[in-house]
């Protein structure tokens, strides 16, 4: 199952664990990436709380955590060459995996149409 | 270039601003104008693109001043301005361009200037944040003199190693231009002033234009497929990795030129013992930074990760807060470095290239290497 957030991440959500990344629209927005920071296994992420930090020649942008959970895993490749968020940011430059909390939160997020609709 | 301003209800527009909607540029409110900061292309391609071809740069926003003294003496002009500016004016050839500062009593940077010898004037291009208060200044304090800011006036920057290629379907004789010369030009018909200058540590030139020719110049130097529009965000880029100040970060009010790495623009006659020594404001500060050397110094820094470090970051003598010894006041992503770069003021005693200071970025320490700008080779056509 695919979910979005207003802040331009998408989840993909199986069982307890979600993969974390951000939407193709927000790559675009943000333009060519050249740092990626990753938070580390193990992390207890917060719900809106501070997640990643993505930067571009012009600025720094924190990728916020979507639900509350654990951080399992991180992609170590888009930390190597942060241009792959650019190329395949809802493919191959996922950011993180987390083991959520409470699982049932998902069900308030957006679905894909609610969030095509928020970008317009 | 000066601060940034989020004041939208009253932007103004340069004589480009429908050309930069036309190719669709992303625009951004910067120093009170409506200003693209990048085009599709993106910023790093951008940055590169000028670094091997040719960009062209709307810098119309700054101010272009004539100061012309009421005796139609050239001497005269550039007597009464090195009262505010530590260079040597009167010895500049017409023709010629070069760069200085308005200092303050306290020795500090109000804005920093070209100033170009036009044979009977000066004219002289100030930061568009602060012109308005330079053109009130200099009317102020220069005697004798009519300061005019040219209102009807657009100014466009022409940089890259492909940039007098471009400049020679318009113009063959662009070819005997040497780095800092200013000439009257007809390009597609329309009168022009350019020098051979700008601000990207590539060679280039800065092509003054009569408002209502702007675009009609602009497009025509578009047409040329080495050369693509840039937007302020490759331009902010490039001068960094070019050491070049931007003014409202890396000097102000509170910052010496000694302080800030730039006695190379006070020449000897203006120095100390040279025979127009001091006269214009803050002149004690600068000598005794001159002669003593200054308290703190304007210096490359190498971030030695992979972590950009931006403007106002803390730095730091060692890894943790109980040692903080100045601040980042410029700092991103270099894409011809391929890396991070910033500059920013430490201790003299630390100022050596090699010195490694830390920099607090996110909660952490990230070492910066002390490096000698610029970072790039210039290009520029001595």
């Amino acid at each position: 199952m695919l979910k979005f957030t207003a802040e331009h991440e998408w989840l993909k959500l199986e069982g307890d664990v979600a993969t974390v990344g951000i939407t193709t629209h927000a790559a675009e927005q943000l333009g060519d990436l050249v740092f990626v920071e990753l938070p580390e296994v193990g992390t207890e992420l917060t719900k809106d709380g501070n997640a990643a930090t993505v930067e571009s020649v012009k600025a720094a942008s924190d990728v916020y955590a979507p639900l509350d959970g654990e951080v399992t895993e991180v992609n170590q490749a888009i930390v190597d060459d942060p241009s792959l968020v650019n190329s395949d940011p809802q493919g191959a430059a996922w950011f993180f995996k987390l083991k959520l909390k409470n699982p049932a939160d998902a069900d308030a997020l957006l679905d894909e149409s609610a969030y095509k609709d928020l970008i317009g | 270039m000066g601060d940034q301003t989020n004041d939208q209800t009253v932007l103004k527009q340069t004589p480009l601003h429908a050309l930069h909607l036309s190719l669709n540029a992303k625009m951004v409110p910067f120093a009170g104008y409506d200003m693209p900061v990048q085009y599709p292309l993106g910023v790093m391609k951008e940055h590169l693109h000028t670094r091997a071809a040719a960009g062209l740069f709307d810098v119309s926003h700054m101010g272009q001043v004539i100061v012309r003294a009421r005796s139609g003496s050239y001497a005269d002009a550039a007597l009464a301005l090195e009262k505010l500016v530590p260079v040597d004016i009167l010895g500049l050839k017409e023709g010629r361009q070069r760069y200085g500062f308005f200092t303050n009593e306290n020795g500090g940077i109000l804005d920093d200037l070209m100033i170009t010898n036009r044979g009977d004037h000066l004219l002289v291009v100030v930061n568009a944040a602060c012109k308005d208060d330079d053109v009130a200044y200099m009317k102020a304090n220069l005697a004798d003199c009519d300061v005019t800011l040219l209102e009807e006036r657009a100014l466009v920057a022409l940089q890259g190693p492909r940039a007098e290629a471009v400049l020679a379907e318009f113009w063959p004789d662009v070819t005997g231009m040497k780095f800092m010369d200013v000439r009257d030009v007809t390009i597609h018909d329309v009168s022009c002033i350019v020098s051979r200058s700008g601000y990207s540590g590539e060679d280039g030139f800065e092509i003054s234009i009569p408002a209502d020719k702007a675009e009609h110049v602009a497009k025509a130097l578009l047409e040329d497929p080495h050369c693509e529009a840039i937007g302020l965000g490759a331009r902010d880029s490039l001068r960094l990795e070019a050491g070049l100040c931007l003014y409202g970060n890396d000097i102000d009010t509170n910052t010496s030129p000694i302080e800030a790495s730039l006695e190379w623009a006070i020449q000897k006659v203006r120095r100390p013992g040279g025979a127009r020594a001091g006269g214009y404001p803050g002149a004690e500060r600068i000598e005794e930074d001159l002669a003593n050397g200054p308290v703190r110094r304007r210096v490359g820094l190498k971030p030695e990760g992979k972590a950009p470090v931006r403007a106002h970051a803390g730095l730091f003598a060692e890894d943790s807060p109980e040692s903080p010894i100045g601040e980042v006041t410029s700092g991103t992503f270099g894409p011809s470095i391929e890396g991070p770069v910033a500059m920013g003021y430490v201790p003299a005693s630390l100022a050596e290239p090699g010195s490694r200071v830390f920099a607090e970025v996110r909660g952490k320490y990230l070492p910066l290497t002390v490096t000698a700008l610029p970072f790039i080779t210039p290009t520029y056509k001595r």
